[in-house]
């Protein structure tokens, strides 16, 4: 049985696949606290899904090279993000229509020129990830990705939290909201460039947005959905890996299993937010009368001590 | 007087088209100003200006005698209740905190002066008791009173308050006035959007009337007559409800 639990840890591919799902896991769920309360899940897997045709051309001229690909990436995503809002604004398509249209294009002429690269390359493991498979390379830019987000995110913290609460007010104390929503949209495109190697394409909003929609189901705290979404992405993606040894199944689903499971237990027996939980509180009439009973009890008079 | 608020010749404008005209006011310290007029009347838009949300089209706005440029932590504008994300994860006592950062910057450290601060506007606003609660999980009444919790704790001057007895009780209501009457009283200028002309003499010592353009400004007594209210409103069928 303990041979069982530690025999992943002994091989090298594997300790390396850990590491590198860990720090992916970490970036990507801390950014996804961002992700969800601005509402840009959609937007998000809507980049996802354009790096592909970036991948794809990069694999066609540079091979696989970590730096190509990497550079492809970027390129189509911002081609898609900006081309999005280009339509949007110089026809009566809505942004989100616009970028609808584009992604799925993308994603077909991605698909299609795969077919053509000189290397060979298997389309599922640019689909849904390979860490198995991850390289040094792989693993700085991961590192790398890793530090740029956790900087930024963790110097603007300030403006940040206002920004997301309030864009209007936060525009009047001086902060430029313009500015750090773009910021949030390169890094979340950059993290989910980190994740390709360990979840893929099609996964890839699952390790972003799933631990803090987690943390979010459980908590009211902000500092909670952002680190506690970076620790829950870091803890899902390893135990994710170990199950994929375990019982044989491909990395990337299981990683996403892990953290869809644990995303349902939240939805349904979280005690404050869960479904259940709150059928058995009788939610509605408990309070309506706590209610009640506060304006009642709110001190008219000062209250004791002033 | 130096201090005060003054405004001069204050056009704003919504996509080019005027909605507030030539307005000229002076508004001094520690005065709650109720901000009249009908729907439409540009009542939220002037609030907004204010706040530096809209760039006026004309004009000057200046506070004890300096020009306000933009963006001002001197200035706390309540947004309207719809303009708020509720089931934003943040306890009373985040959003208070949030009053803080704008003289913290990003990188000040949070101190003790900082809690003692907060501290201090959640017993003003009674709210000690609820400083642990999501901002869902509160009453009407107690939800205004943390957003001026936190313009307390930023030490604004300028507090500007969009519709905010809308959808109150009447308990809510007095607590809501009781906060606006404490902020007044020390030295804060609170300047009210409202539409129930019924509670304005017992809320207000000092009244816009607007319609557009300015009707009329000035102390409560002088000011609001029938007369005035008749012009405001005049250009509506619901005239009549100011006599109700």
């Amino acid at each position: 049985m303990i041979q069982w639990l530690t025999e992943p840890f002994q091989y090298e591919f594997m300790q390396r696949a850990l590491l590198g799902s860990a720090i992916i896991g970490f970036t990507n769920g801390f950014l996804g606290a961002f992700i969800v309360l601005k509402r840009l899940a959609l937007l998000a897997d809507a980049l996802s899904h354009s790096l592909l045709p970036g991948l794809a051309l990069a694999a066609i001229f540079f091979g696989l090279a970590p730096a190509g690909l990497f550079l492809g990436a970027l390129i189509a995503t911002i081609f898609v993000g900006v081309g999005g809002q280009l339509i949007a604004r110089s026809s009566r398509l809505k942004e989100d229509t616009a970028i609808g249209a584009l992604f799925v294009f993308a994603f077909a002429i991605g698909v299609i020129l795969l077919g053509y690269s000189k290397v060979r390359v298997d389309l599922s493991h640019f689909l849904f990830g390979n860490v198995l498979g991850i390289s040094n390379s792989d693993l700085w830019i991961s590192y790398g990705i890793g530090l740029v987000t956790m900087v930024f995110l963790a110097t603007q913290h300030r403006p940040l939290l206002l920004a997301l609460f309030e864009p209007a007010v936060a525009a009047t104390q001086g902060i430029r909201v313009g500015f750090l929503n773009i910021a949030l949209m390169v890094l979340t495109v950059l993290a989910m460039i980190s994740s390709l190697q360990a979840v893929g394409v099609v996964l890839s909003l699952g390790l972003l947005i799933l631990p803090s929609t987690i943390l979010y189901l459980f908590s009211d705290s902000y500092d909670a959905m952002t680190w506690g979404g970076g620790i829950l992405g870091a803890v899902g993606s390893i135990l994710g890996l170990l199950l994929s040894y375990w019982i044989n199944i491909p990395s990337g689903p299981a990683i996403v299993l892990v953290l869809g499971i644990l995303f349902l237990f939240a939805y349904l027996f979280s005690p404050k937010y869960g479904v259940i939980p709150s059928r058995f509180r009788r939610r509605h009439l408990h309070e309506e009368s706590l209610r009640r009973w506060d304006s009642k009890t709110t001190p008219i008079a000062p209250g004791p001590g002033e | 007087m130096a201090h005060q608020l003054l405004i001069k010749d204050l056009t704003i404008a919504y996509n080019r088209i005027p909605v507030v005209h030539h307005v000229n006011l002076s508004l001094p310290c520690g005065s709650r100003v109720g901000l009249l007029g009908p729907n439409g009347a540009g009542k939220s838009t002037l609030l907004k200006a204010l706040a530096g949300l809209i760039q006026p089209e004309t004009g000057s706005i200046e506070f004890q005698g300096h020009k306000f440029r933009g963006s001002q932590r001197a200035i706390a504008y309540l947004p309207q209740r719809e303009g708020v994300d509720w089931d934003f994860p943040i306890t009373v006592r985040g959003l208070v905190e949030m009053g803080r950062f704008p003289e913290l910057g990003s990188w000040g450290r949070f101190g003790k002066s900082d809690e003692l601060k907060v501290n201090e506007a959640l017993e003003r606003m009674h709210l000690i008791e609820f400083a642990d609660r999501q901002i869902s999980a509160l009453s009407g009444g107690q939800q205004q009173r943390a957003f001026l919790a936190r313009a307390w704790a930023q030490q604004s001057q300028i507090y500007l308050l969009d519709e905010p007895f809308t959808g109150l009780d009447r308990n809510s209501q007095a607590h809501f006035s009781e906060a606006i009457h404490l902020l007044a009283d020390n030295h804060k200028i609170v300047m009210v959007s409202h539409h129930e002309l019924r509670n304005v003499p017992e809320l207000f010592d000092y009244v816009i009337l607007l319609n557009g353009e300015l009707v009329a400004a000035g102390p409560t007594a002088t000011v609001f007559t029938p007369e005035n209210i008749e012009k405001t409103y005049s250009t509506g069928i619901f005239s009549h409800h100011s006599h109700s």
